[in-house]
């Protein structure tokens, strides 16, 4: 394997000083090349250990391999693209590009050229000399993109990189992220709120339980030889993500909202049995 | 007794090519240049402190807000039994004033710089002086002009004050010659030049910088 995510523990203190369990007992492991995508519940923890992944905190207790050595720290060949395309507004595209390079202490005419050629591999090539602001949200995360692949990682860590772009932005980017992938061989972590996305992107999709988080049920996603999955396969794939999930997502809005609230009916009601409040 | 405009403009143009208020400009502009830019090194180096170590926030931090409302001229009389009535005391209260809105800037400059940008820098490897170099000090540049504007408007007035009462060869002492002279026209005539360089700095070079911050950072539309 070449990610091992083994026995992974980690709490955050909470505003109340109490200690909260987040991950608990994350095992997981990821093929060279594949790509996996984590969904789940909102404040369920994913962010958390991609950020472990990373090299961006640290866990409580386990380990996180990469190619067998032990991760400690952020390194080049495990890049983050974050939801928020998080370019630096003083720099053009081009240098928000470069930034990585410059830290590998590649030469200047070597990390220009190989910047360029990864902002023409996700149709950028017009915005090299452009400031931030002056980009859309898919061109911005775009940009992010291309930062993170001039680096050549081995992982690339994405978390809900696409969630804030609208539905046609996101489609195109779908496709050109596949490409990318294909084209690489990269190995992708991808977060995701979105089960139609998990499963139109990734080979195994990861769907974590909350409170504390933990790993629910791993679904590979059946592909067809030639790459084109029938819809109705897809499709099947995703109702078994989504009633998986459907429990846990009871189990949140329970917590938040009461014991009144029934996921299903999708309404708030107010039975004669439910005494209100008295679960406070 | 108020002198004729054409006697101000007379006196005022007689100065400037005379050279007693070009000389007076710019022994003032090289004091307060002097003192805004130590103001600025010395403010960029506490405010990196406050912001990195808990025990300095919680001590110096304290004691620089402090310090921050006491007007600079107040520190006058100690800056003259510690150095004299001499260019070192009118220096030193025009960079003290300076220095305590500088530090107190560029701590929030420093606290505010977002997450993701930090985030950002650390994933591809950033750290120690390079990752204050290339983050933390450009993400607070902002906050570091209005920091730039408000000291100057401190050093400015601190400079005139300390002048008057304490020579130096600059505006101030001028304007101080002036009245002991009696000599009106040339009073306002100094006020006159004191009101223009004040108005070009705020509204030309710092105006300037922040708006080319902005528009170069999306803040603001180019008009
Ligand atoms: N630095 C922190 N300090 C305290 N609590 C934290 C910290 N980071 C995360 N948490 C808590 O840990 C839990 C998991 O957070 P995380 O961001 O990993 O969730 P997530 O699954 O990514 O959620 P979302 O889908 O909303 O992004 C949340 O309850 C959050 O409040
Ligand atoms: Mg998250």
């Amino acid at each position: 394997m070449y990610l091992t995510i083994d026995n992974i523990q980690k709490s955050f203190v909470n505003d109340r000083k109490e200690n909260v369990k987040v991950l608990d007992g994350i095992n997981l492991n990821v093929k060279k090349g594949s790509f996996v995508s984590i969904v789940g519940p909102s404040g369920c923890g994913k962010s958390t250990l991609l950020y472990l992944v990373a090299g961006l905190d640290k866990a409580d207790s386990g380990e996180i391999r990469v190619d067998g050595d032990l991760v400690s720290k952020p390194g080049p060949e495990r890049v983050v693209v974050f939801q928020e395309a998080g370019l630096f507004p003083w720099l053009t595209v081009l240098e928000n590009v470069i930034y990585g390079l410059n830290l590998k202490k590649m030469p200047k005419e070597e990390a220009k050229a190989k910047a360029l050629d990864v902002l023409k591999m996700v149709h950028l090539s017009k915005y090299v000399n452009s400031y931030p602001h002056e980009l859309s949200g898919g061109m911005k995360q775009r940009v992010s993109i291309a930062r993170a692949l001039v680096m050549e990682p081995d992982i690339l860590l994405m978390d809900e990189p696409f969630s804030a772009l609208d539905e046609q932005t996101r489609m195109v980017l779908h496709k050109e992220l596949l490409e990318i992938w294909r084209k690489t061989k990269v190995t992708i972590f991808f977060i995701t709120h979105n089960i139609r996305e998990a499963v139109l992107l990734s080979e195994e999709v990861v769907v974590f339980a909350t409170r504390p988080g933990r790993i629910k049920e791993i679904i590979s996603v059946p592909t067809m030889k030639d790459g084109v999955t029938p819809d109705s396969v897809t499709l099947n794939t995703e109702q078994r993500i989504l009633s998986i999930l459907q429990e846990e997502i009871e189990k949140v809005l329970k917590e938040e909202i009461g014991d009144d609230y029934s996921f299903k009916t999708d309404h708030l009601h107010r039975g004669d049995s439910g005494d209100m409040g008295s679960h406070i | 007794m108020f002198p004729s405009l054409t006697q101000v403009l007379d006196t005022l143009f007689n100065g400037l090519v005379s050279g007693q208020i070009t000389l007076a400009i710019g022994k003032s502009m090289g004091r307060i240049l002097l003192g805004f830019t130590i103001a600025i090194v010395v403010g960029l180096i506490l405010g990196y402190f406050i912001w990195r170590y808990k025990l300095v926030e919680d001590t110096l931090g304290f004691v620089v807000t402090a310090l921050q409302s006491i007007p600079s001229i107040v520190w006058f009389p100690l800056a003259i039994i510690w150095f004299g009535l001499n260019d070192f005391s009118i220096l030193f209260i025009v960079t003290i004033g300076a220095t305590w809105t500088m530090t107190v800037n560029a701590t929030s400059g420093f606290k505010n710089v977002p997450q993701l940008y930090q985030r950002v820098a650390k994933v591809y490897g950033s750290s120690g002086f390079h990752f204050l170099r290339t983050v933390i000090l450009p993400a607070s540049v902002p906050q570091i002009i209005s920091g730039l504007r408000i000291a100057w408007a401190f050093s400015w007035r601190a400079l005139m004050a300390g002048e008057l009462l304490g020579g130096g060869g600059g505006l101030g002492q001028l304007l101080e010659m002036g009245r002991s002279l009696g000599q009106m026209d040339l009073v306002i005539s100094v006020m006159i030049i004191i009101a223009i360089i004040g108005t070009i700095v705020d509204n030309v070079v710092f105006s300037r910088l922040e708006r080319n911050v902005e528009v170069k950072w999306g803040i603001r539309k180019r008009a």
